[in-house]
């Protein structure tokens, strides 16, 4: 059983309050003590995670759980889903629009980014569905 | 090297009025894709950059940066100002290019995080 379970809505489109929970979950994540590496992680994966809820999705939730030897952040939405994941994961691809590219958004580099800072990385997608990921950051000494 | 010491280097006006313009700058960047400053981000940081929406703010925040630096004399509006005073992020506004403000500041000494 986790010690903490917490969940955040994501709006779609809501560039005003996204990277919010991403900041909530790291101020927490402090608080508690977490190691500064994990939360470093935590926070670029976390983030990836959030703005792809804000620019991709129709809205979402993080949730994340506080476990006895590691930290789990999902990410689960309804949306267009992705119809090539292989695709989708490697640099550099996006399909951000030119308005979401000109903010900075949209280099191809968030779920890049979120495999390479958890230990653990999973998605799954359905097209016309939704998308999930499970991220598993390992806090044993 | 402070914040207030690279605003000095950069004739640079601070347009935060509560973040810690003391606080120690460990080393500087310069990047306007945001996934690609929070792959790359460091703690202390001084970032300059041409974006000036809130998710700038998200991003220094997340890193605990020690400023942004908005080159060109380009105009950041005032909530992003606020949000940034909120979490202690100081923002300075310089007329020079973002080339201009890394030269600046490498000939300071300060280097790459
Ligand atoms: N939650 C999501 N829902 C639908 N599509 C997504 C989602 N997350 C990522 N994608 C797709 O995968 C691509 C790559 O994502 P990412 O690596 O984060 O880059 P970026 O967000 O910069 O486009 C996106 O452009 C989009 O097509
Ligand atoms: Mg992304």
């Amino acid at each position: 059983m986790s010690i903490i379970r917490e969940e955040y809505p994501v709006e779609a489109m809501d560039f005003v309050t996204a990277g919010e929970a991403s900041a909530q979950i790291k101020r927490m994540l402090k608080k508690l003590g977490v190691d500064p590496g994990v939360i470093r992680r935590l926070a670029i994966a976390c983030y990836e995670a959030e703005i792809n809820l804000v620019i991709h999705s129709d809205g979402g939730k993080l949730t994340l759980e506080l476990n006895p030897d590691n930290v789990t952040l999902k990410s689960d939405d309804v949306g267009p889903g992705i119809p090539d994941i292989d695709l989708a994961m490697s640099e550099g691809y996006s399909t951000a629009s030119d308005d979401v590219r000109m903010m900075g958004f949209g280099a191809g580099m968030g779920l890049a980014n979120m495999a390479r800072n958890a230990d653990h990385f999973r998605i799954d997608s359905k097209v016309g569905e939704g998308t999930s990921i499970e991220m598993i950051f390992d806090i044993k000494k | 090297m402070t914040v207030n010491e690279v605003a000095q280097i950069l004739g640079a006006s601070i347009i935060t009025k509560e973040a810690d313009t003391a606080r120690e700058v460990k080393g500087g960047y310069t990047c306007d894709l945001l996934s690609w400053v929070m792959a790359h981000g460091r703690e202390g940081m001084a970032w300059t950059t041409v974006q000036t929406h809130m998710n700038v703010i998200a991003v220094a925040s997340l890193h605990d940066m020690s400023c942004v630096i908005i080159p060109e004399g380009i105009h950041m509006e005032n909530d992003v100002i606020e949000k940034a005073d909120e979490e202690g992020i100081c923002v300075l506004a310089s007329e020079l290019t973002a080339f201009e403000i890394c030269g600046r500041l490498a000939a300071a000494g300060i280097g790459a995080c």
